[in-house]
This record gives C-alpha cells, structure tokens and sequence, in this order.
C-alpha cells in the first residue's frame, strides 16, 4: 500500500493557482476511479487543496493534479511546479502537521482542524476514506489536540480584531450586557463588531456621517444607528467604543471626554481606534477608566502573540514526531503485508484509532 | 507532632508556589488543577494544626503571636478555597500561595510561640471576638491579593506590554466585584467580632479598642468610596493594599505588645 500526499498551499502556490485546483464535486468518485487510488481524502481550505490517499500502485502527481482541475481544464506545466508529494512517514508529518496549525499561514490556529475533521467525514460517507486513512486521520486528531494542549502554539490573538476583543475580555469578562458604539462605519470596525457580537454582545448603536451607512451597518450586526451628533452622549452609557471616521483631525479628546468619565468613574471605558488618522488622541489613554487602543498597538500585540506561538513550534514537532514513530511501523507492516498478500484485506489496517 | 503537621502544611504551600511559578515561567500555566489541590492540602494540614493545638490547650488556639498568625493563614486559606473557584479567580492561587507560605514560614521560624499563662475558662465571646475577627482579616488579606492583581492587570492594560500571564488573570471587573465582594465579608465579620469583644464582660485595653475601630472605619471608609462611585476602581485597589499591610502591621504590633488581652 502507498500512502501519498499530494497538494499546494500558501507556500507554494498563489491564490490564482489554488483556485484552478480548487477541486469539484465528483473529485472523491474520480480520484479513486479514474486516478486508481484505493482511499482519498480530498482537503480544501483558502489556503490549501490537498489529497492524501492510498494505493496498490504508485499514481504520479500529474495524474492527482489533473483529477483536481474541472472537467475539460488540463494541468500546465509551470503549474505542476507548485505542487508537492509527500509519501509514506513524510505524509503521516505533514498531516500531523497540517492538522495541528503547524503548516499554517497564521501558526497555531484552530480552524484547520475543523476543515480537515469535515474532509474526514465527507469522505468516509462517501466511501472514499477506508480503515487505512481512518486510522491515519483519528490519529492526526489525537495529535492536534495534543500539540494544542501541551503547548502554547494557540496562545494569544494574532489578528487586530481578535486582541481587540480578546482585551475587550479581559476587562469586561463576558459581553452579554455591554454596550458598544461604532464611531464610523468602516469595515474594520465592522469586523470587530461582528466579532464582539459573536461573543454575545446585544447592544450595539452605530453612528455615522451618512446615515445610510449607519443604518446598513447596524441591520447588518444587529444593532441600531444613532445620530451622529449625539455620540458623546452615548459615551456616558457604553463600555467599548470603536472608532473608525475618515476625520482629519481627533474626534475623542481629553475635553469631551473628561467630563463623561466622571459620571462613570467605577465603569472602565474601552477605546478602539483603528482610524487613521487617529479619532482618539492619545493622551485620553492617561485618564482614570480609560483603555486606548489604536491600529499600532493591537498590531503590535498581534505579532507579540505570533512570535509566542512561533517558539512553541519545536515543542509541537517533537509531539509529531513521537507520533510519526509510532506509526512508522504499522506503515511499512501494511505495505509489506500488501506485497505479500495483495488480495487481502490487512486486518491491521481495520484497527481504530479512537 | 503539631508543629510537624505545620510544616507539612508550610511544604504544600511551598510546592505550590513553586510549581506555578514554573508553569508561568514555561508559558503552560492552567487554571486550578495542581495550585488549587496544594492549597486545600495545605489548608487540611493547618486545620489539623489548629486541631491539635485547640485540644491540647483545651480552647481555640490564639494564645500568642504564633497561633494568630496561623490562625491568620488559615482564614486565608478558608477564604480563598470558597470564593477563588467561584469567581474564576484560579490565578488567585498563585497569589495567596505565596502569601500564606511566608506567614507560616516567619511563625515557625520566628521566636514566637511562647507558652501563654493559662486562663482558666476564657469566656466564649472573648473566642468568638478574636476567632471571627481573624476570619474578617483572611477577607481583608484576599482583597489586598485582589487588589494587587488589579493593579497589575490595569498596569499592563494601560501600558499595552502585554505579557503572557495577562490572559490567565482575571477580567478587570470581576476582580473588582470579587473586591467588593471580600471587603463586605470582612467588614460584616469584622463587626461581628468587635461586637462579640464588648460582650466578654471584661475591661478591654484602651489601645485595642482604638486600633480596632481604627481599621473598621478605615474598611468603612473605603467601602464608602466604592458605593459612592467618586473613587476609581484602581484607588479601591490601592487602598485594599494600604489598608491590609498597615492592619497586619498594627496586628503584629498590637498582640506582641498587648500582654493583658490575649485569650
């Protein structure tokens, strides 16, 4: 039996590449019945489009690519440089890997293993997934979990809009009563929004230069538009505001401000300002209460995050590679009990990871 | 045999502090798990402490400078294992760790368990006032270790260095609540006990009677301020600090000077 790995990702293909090999609807039926692989799993994110499959003969890597292209597009040359082949050990890796946030654009995040644990499933309800990649994904699961558990590599959020929320949290703890106001509908601050609604917050107020705008936004995160005029007004009741005009010079200074925090004073106020120019001018920060952030400094959290998680990348590979060990055996026993026997099936392969 | 199940008691605290220590130190940091399991072991051991001692003199162990700081330690204890878990305040443990370690470590090492004359039956409100009145100061303890992590916590909100323990304390308002929370169950014991001091039937000493109602208008105070919204919660914190480490102070002072009023 080999067991291969074929694909591109973020790090060798561009978007437009990824795209074409996008894959379609009959990729499961057409790997295994016109590719001749025994089992595949067809995993395909933003960032990667990927088969892992088995077979009783080796299947080079045009034929793979070819069968991930729709139905009359055919693979070019410059193209198949892009891809990679990993076989046997080096594919059990790179899956470990993969499912652990290890091979991902942004290390450590999570969502990976979701989109492969939905690839599983598919595949397995298709019938395309057999004992031999059953055990090699339940194991991949098992690991991830491992990798994230045992070390810090999902620590810390490494977007502007998760350390915003993810500071927001730790000042306010959980969000179902908190009030937010959208200073300028801009789509950063949209996203932040729609972030902090996620995590429960219920009333959002949206104010805006053009109404139109603010009214969209709102609808759009379940909030409600307010006059643009009156939001100093709103800054004596909310907890967080978000910031995002297109205004030359600060909107947020410590004169209007001053006087709203003193009504407040037990209340801690948290300030986003993701404009640029600034809304807010920075020596608000240095008032009772108040908590800025602009665009420089939740950046600079961000990366603070990423390098974190880039130095729990050794503790993760040694976990993968303990597990690689331990599977190494089982891999060359089924490959030889294969040569040996081609017409069985391997009992060792039937066995469950989980 | 007592001063054994101390030192025992001193040893878990000891490993917990350690052991957090490097969790923090390695970044894998978990909440409760090891910390809060050492904390109650250590809180078992003091209770069979207080236990033999308790027996042995045949009353509540608070004779001298000794038993009330362990006594102290073990309110603290008390206190932390029923409210940390309760508001999410696990990294609380790492706080209080150190702090009930170091009080047990100057008790044992400090000459300071000197047998007190024996008073024949002391009157059960006099072992009420000084038992519930230490309770009040375990509150009073685990608000200053409240209070300091909210002033750490707002230090690096505001300084925006985000260091990797941030994200395992507390968010900022519930350690404010859990604050207020811990300075009204101070308060009310602490009443209690400068209650249960006048129904002894027995001439107090003027000073205790002056530091006593001292640190309870200085609480009163700052529970004022809370409830009056004039102060920022970072001030709260503040005085939470100031207001345990100079009743401590004058703790230490007043029972090692006090020679008339010990039970």
């Amino acid at each position: 039996m080999n067991l291969f790995c074929v694909g591109l990702s973020h790090h060798t293909a561009n978007v437009e590449t990824r795209e074409r090999f996008v894959g379609h609807a009959a990729i499961d039926r057409v790997l295994r019945a016109e590719a001749g692989c025994t089992e595949a799993i067809f995993l395909t994110t933003c960032n990667r489009v990927e088969v892992y499959a088995a077979s009783e003969q080796p299947i080079p890597t045009q034929r793979i690519a070819q069968c991930l292209l729709a139905e009359g597009m055919m693979a070019e040359d410059d193209e198949m440089g892009a891809f990679y082949r990993h076989e046997a050990q080096q594919c059990v890796q790179h899956l470990f890997r993969v499912a652990s946030g290890l091979d991902s654009m942004v290390i450590g995040e999570t969502e990976i293993l979701g989109q492969a644990k939905k690839a599983y499933a598919a595949a397995r309800e298709s019938g395309a997934a057999g004992p031999f990649l059953h055990r090699l994904f339940q194991r991949a699961f098992r690991v991830a979990k491992q990798v994230r558990t045992r070390t810090g590599i999902t620590r810390g959020a490494v977007s502007v809009g998760s350390v915003a929320v993810d500071l927001a949290e730790q000042i306010f703890g959980h969000f179902e009563t908190r009030k937010v106001l959208l200073l300028g509908a801009g789509e950063a601050s949209e996203r932040t929004a729609r972030a902090l609604v996620k995590r429960g917050v219920r009333d959002i107020r949206v104010a805006n230069r053009s109404p139109e705008r603010a009214e969209a936004l709102a609808a759009l995160v379940g909030g409600r538009a307010v006059a643009i005029g009156q939001w100093e007004s709103h800054c004596r009741e909310v907890d967080i505001l978000i910031s995002s005009t297109a205004s030359a010079t600060p909107l947020v200074m410590r004169e209007n401000l001053g006087p709203l925090m003193h009504d407040r004073l037990d209340r801690p106020l948290f300030i986003i300002d993701i404009a640029v120019p600034r809304d807010v001018a920075p020596d608000v920060n240095e008032m009772e209460g108040v908590f800025l952030y602009d665009i420089d400094s939740l950046q600079s959290i961000a990366q603070q995050s990423l390098a974190l998680r880039r130095q729990q990348i050794a503790a993760g590979e040694e976990i993968i590679a303990r597990h690689v060990d331990d599977l190494s055996g089982w891999i060359v026993s089924a490959r030889e009990r294969r040569l040996n026997s081609p017409g069985l099936s391997d009992p060792a392969l039937r066995t469950s990871e989980s | 045999m007592d001063r054994g199940l101390l030192i025992i008691s001193t040893l878990f605290f000891f490993l917990a502090m350690v052991w957090t220590t490097m969790a923090i130190k390695a970044r894998r940091y978990r909440a409760a798990g090891f910390n809060f399991s050492a904390i109650a072991l250590g809180f078992v051991c003091q209770t069979a402490f207080l236990s033999v001692r308790g027996h042995a003199l045949e009353r509540c162990p608070l004779t001298n400078l000794f038993e009330v700081f362990i006594f102290l330690a073990w309110s603290v204890s008390l206190i932390y294992l029923l409210i940390g878990p309760a508001y999410r305040l696990s990294l609380m443990g790492a706080f209080t760790a150190p702090f009930v370690f170091g009080l047990q470590v100057f008790a044992l090492l400090a000459p300071i368990d000197v047998p007190h004359p024996r008073i024949a039956s002391p009157s059960p409100w006099l072992e009420m006032h000084a038992s519930v009145s230490l309770i009040a100061y375990g509150a009073f303890a685990l608000a200053c270790v409240a209070g300091l992590m909210y002033l750490l916590q707002e230090r690096q909100l505001k300084s925006r260095q985000i260091n990797s323990m941030f994200y395992h304390f507390p968010p900022l308002t519930d350690l404010f609540a859990a604050i207020t929370r811990l300075l009204w169950l101070g308060f009310v014991l602490l009443t209690l006990g400068i209650a249960a001091g006048f129904l002894t039937g027995q001439p107090l000493p003027y000073i205790k009677i002056a530091w006593s109602f001292g640190v309870w208008m200085f609480y009163a105070a700052i529970l004022l301020a809370r409830h009056l919204g004039t102060t920022a919660p970072r001030r709260i914190a503040t005085l939470c600090v100031l207001a345990f480490s100079a009743a401590l102070t004058l703790l230490w002072g007043i029972t090692f000077l006090s020679q008339t009023h010990s039970l």
